[in-house]
């Protein structure tokens, strides 16, 4: 290993990425210390990626001591399938991949139809009989306190009873960095590492470590339609309604979820340096522009969660 | 398509993290100081404010800003705030994580959480009513939990017609009361939150006022950083074993809980007691000249040692004795009263032991943190003193001297709840 030098000028304090990184090592640290079972959840988005990152720095030389596992709805993006098989194999890491397609298939829930259906929700049930099957006591997922109200309420080690719920008003307090990761049979514990991240920390660590994205994080042309304001990709598994015309134009995803519920934004940014700079002057979250699940309701996100969804 | 690889340079930022723990309730105006915050640094994003705007008319309210702190369906509907959230927010000078505790219920469990982790605090004093029981009682978990700065935001300053004469009053107030429970570094600001007095941006109603802002004030505060000049205390969370030969030896990894620690020190592993030296300081992107706390690292030693997950690697010449049994200030957070006897765990650092709770010696007043008997134990969101008794010894220093080693918590093996947080003030062998 080469010798990374540190500016004694600089004095003891570290920067913010790097207080941000050192804690989420520690939590990953913690729950592979303290959990029998873990597994990390992989999206191929961009925290996702991150998480993938951190675990690299909490365990190298050493292997990772929890397989990897995609939910994959069969509605995702190709690009980012492709990305998430070559990344997880890079990494020499065990990949599961839990299908929506196959709980379909063995009857465990009905598919969904019509040009407004999604099956984001469906997700629930695989990630949960996926959860049971492996017997796995703890999922590490790349929420992040700033996207959504009900998340800036959650605890980093976020206790699941059996059916897979939160339950905000029964919470553990979470008192320094002591935190609590036991669990009864049946339940899990859902441990989110970059809880403290902001959208553009996540950016600037991505920038910083020079780790690679999947291909629609950045400016590209697609045919897309307009939909309540948004931009979704026009693909066989979403159904247009009349009007709904597709054309092409320069677009970028600024999070990547299920086909049919996420949108695209115009950009022409095609680097990673554009992207920040635009990032960094939005004046719309991303979850607000770009995420139909969580415009159902007031309290969208809180009533998934409460549900079982990470 | 081709897949893009990251490789532009992106300016990075380095000028560190701060923690604030802010305390208050609805009535002193909290939520719209935390509106104003965000919004005067341009945080607020337009489909949140577009959110708040259509809530606010389908309610017939004005706008709400109080809508954009309230994360939970219970909260919004019955008005109130139930448990701390955390948000981030930034400025050109410095990055910060907010801790928001509400100051009605659980209030007690919710700031010492909020508290626990805090560089800094911000308490709201309504000009009106200046220093009352709530500002006694959160004044006292910040002592307390010993957070190290302290501003105190003395706001509705607009409605006492900017009298520099009341806010002087309070200030006088909030510093006998900062002396007497041992805050050392407390600040007061006049602002009104309403209007954005002195929030971001300078008020010109306060010429009386010669300091700056209360986001100046927080960004000037000094950088945390737990003791570098320290002893060195090294939790050991993990045994990490390469892959194949070509790995090298065992890492122990960790996160650098007090002091600094450097290739060559002569270390002592404990409880064991076995010595070795440092031959490494390890991370992903490469050896380190020197690691100091917060930082996650792998130390490499010059032998392997018979070392696992809950031992703390001191220098030699500077470890503490061992604790098997010490005495604590607590917040007891359990449900069920605490008696003494109660058979607990109890985590510190890295390490889970059996504790037995032998005594309950105080409790404490909420305001004063003076001591009284404690006959009936300690209840829910009760302060106290307590005697544990541990099966495991313990590499512990009092947490007047490091929060990092000095702290704890208790939890109920039955039920799996963290039951308490605890603060050492002494220990014996």
């Amino acid at each position: 290993m080469t010798l990374a030098p540190i500016d004694p000028a600089a004095g003891p304090a570290i920067s913010d990425l790097d207080a941000l990184e050192a804690e989420g090592i520690h939590i990953l640290r913690e729950l592979a210390a303290e959990r029998e079972r873990p597994v990390l959840l992989f999206s191929g988005g961009k925290d996702s990626i991150v998480l993938l990152r951190l675990a690299e720095k909490a365990f190298r030389p050493g292997a990772f001591p929890f397989p990897v596992m995609h939910v994959d709805t069969g509605h995702n993006f190709p690009e980012v399938v492709a990305f998430r098989d070559r990344r997880v194999a890079e990494l020499g890491e065990r990949l599961i991949v839990a299908s929506v397609q196959a709980s379909i298939d063995a009857g465990r829930i009905a598919d969904v139809s019509g040009p407004r259906s999604s099956r984001n929700q469906l997700q629930t049930v695989t990630l949960l009989d996926a959860i049971a099957e492996h017997r796995f006591d703890a999922c590490i997922g790349g929420a992040r306190r700033d996207e959504e109200r009900a998340r800036a309420k959650e605890r980093i080690f976020s206790l699941r009873d059996a059916f897979g719920g939160w339950d905000p008003r029964a919470q553990r307090p979470e008192i320094w960095d002591l935190y609590n990761a036991r669990v009864r049979p049946g339940e899990h514990v859902r441990v989110f590492p970059i809880s403290n991240w902001t959208e553009l920390d996540v950016w600037r660590y991505v920038a910083r470590e020079g780790l690679e994205l999947p291909s629609i994080y950045f400016a590209h042309e697609r045919s897309v339609f307009k939909r309540d304001g948004m931009l979704y990709a026009d693909d066989p598994v979403i159904e247009r309604l009349p009007g709904e015309e597709p054309f092409v134009t320069s677009v970028r995803y600024r999070t990547v979820g299920d086909m049919t519920c996420t949108g695209a934004v115009r950009s022409e940014a095609a680097t990673l340096e554009q992207v920040v700079t635009e990032i960094a002057a939005t004046r719309v979250t991303e979850r607000g522009e770009t995420r139909a699940d969580d415009r159902a309701s007031e309290a969208a996100m809180e009533d998934r969660k409460r549900d079982g969804y990470f | 398509m081709a897949t893009s690889s990251a490789s532009a340079p992106v300016a990075t930022l380095v000028h560190g993290l701060l923690r604030v723990a802010t305390c208050g309730s609805v009535d002193d105006g909290k939520s719209t100081l935390l509106g104003r915050l965000l919004h005067d640094t341009r945080q607020i994003a337009d489909d949140q404010l577009d959110h708040v705007r259509d809530v606010s008319e389908r309610r017939g309210t004005a706008l709400d800003l109080a809508l954009l702190t309230d994360g939970l369906r219970a909260e919004r509907e019955q008005g109130i705030t139930i448990d701390v959230a955390y948000r981030s927010f930034e400025t050109p000078r410095r990055r910060f994580i907010l801790a928001d505790c509400p100051g009605h219920e659980q209030y007690t469990r919710n700031m010492v959480t909020g508290a626990s982790t805090a560089d800094a605090a911000v308490l709201l004093v309504d000009a009106r009513h200046g220093v009352v029981a709530q500002t006694r009682r959160h004044l006292a978990i910040t002592a307390l939990l010993r957070v190290p700065h302290v501003l105190v935001a003395v706001n509705k300053m607009d409605l006492v017609d900017w009298d520099g004469g009341r806010f002087a009053e309070i200030a006088g107030d909030v510093r006998a009361l900062a002396e007497t429970l041992g805050v050392e570094d407390v600040a007061c600001v006049p602002v009104s939150a309403l209007e954005g007095d002195n929030v971001v941006e300078p008020s010109t109603r306060t010429p009386w006022y010669d300091g700056p802002p209360l986001v100046t004030r927080l960004e000037e505060l000094p950088p945390e950083s737990d003791d570098p000049d320290g002893p060195l205390r090294f939790p050991v969370q993990l045994v990490i074993r390469p892959l194949g030969e070509a790995g090298g030896g065992r890492r122990y990894a960790g996160r650098v809980a007090r002091g600094t620690v450097r290739p060559g020190d002569a270390v002592v592993a404990l409880p064991s007691g076995e010595e070795a030296v440092v031959a490494a300081v390890e991370t992903l992107d490469g050896e380190l000249a020197h690691a100091s706390a917060p930082r996650s690292v792998s130390i490499v030693l010059d032998r392997e040692l018979d070392i696992s997950r809950g031992d703390v690697l001191c220098r030699t010449g500077a470890a503490p004795a061992l604790t098997r049994e010490l005495e604590a200030t607590i917040c007891w957070m359990g449900e069920r009263h605490l008696r003494p006897g109660a058979r607990l765990l109890l985590k510190h650092g890295t390490r889970t032991t059996r504790a037995i709770v032998e005594d309950v010696t105080e409790r404490l007043h909420l305001q004063s943190l003076l001591g009284a008997p404690a006959p009936d134990g300690l209840a829910l969101n009760d302060l106290g003193r307590v005697r544990v008794r541990v099966a495991e010894p313990l590499v512990a220093d009092p947490y007047a001297e490091s929060r990092a080693a000095g702290a704890f918590v208790l939890i109920d093996d039955a039920t799996n709840d963290t039951v308490a947080a605890g603060m050492i003030t002494s220990t014996t062998g």
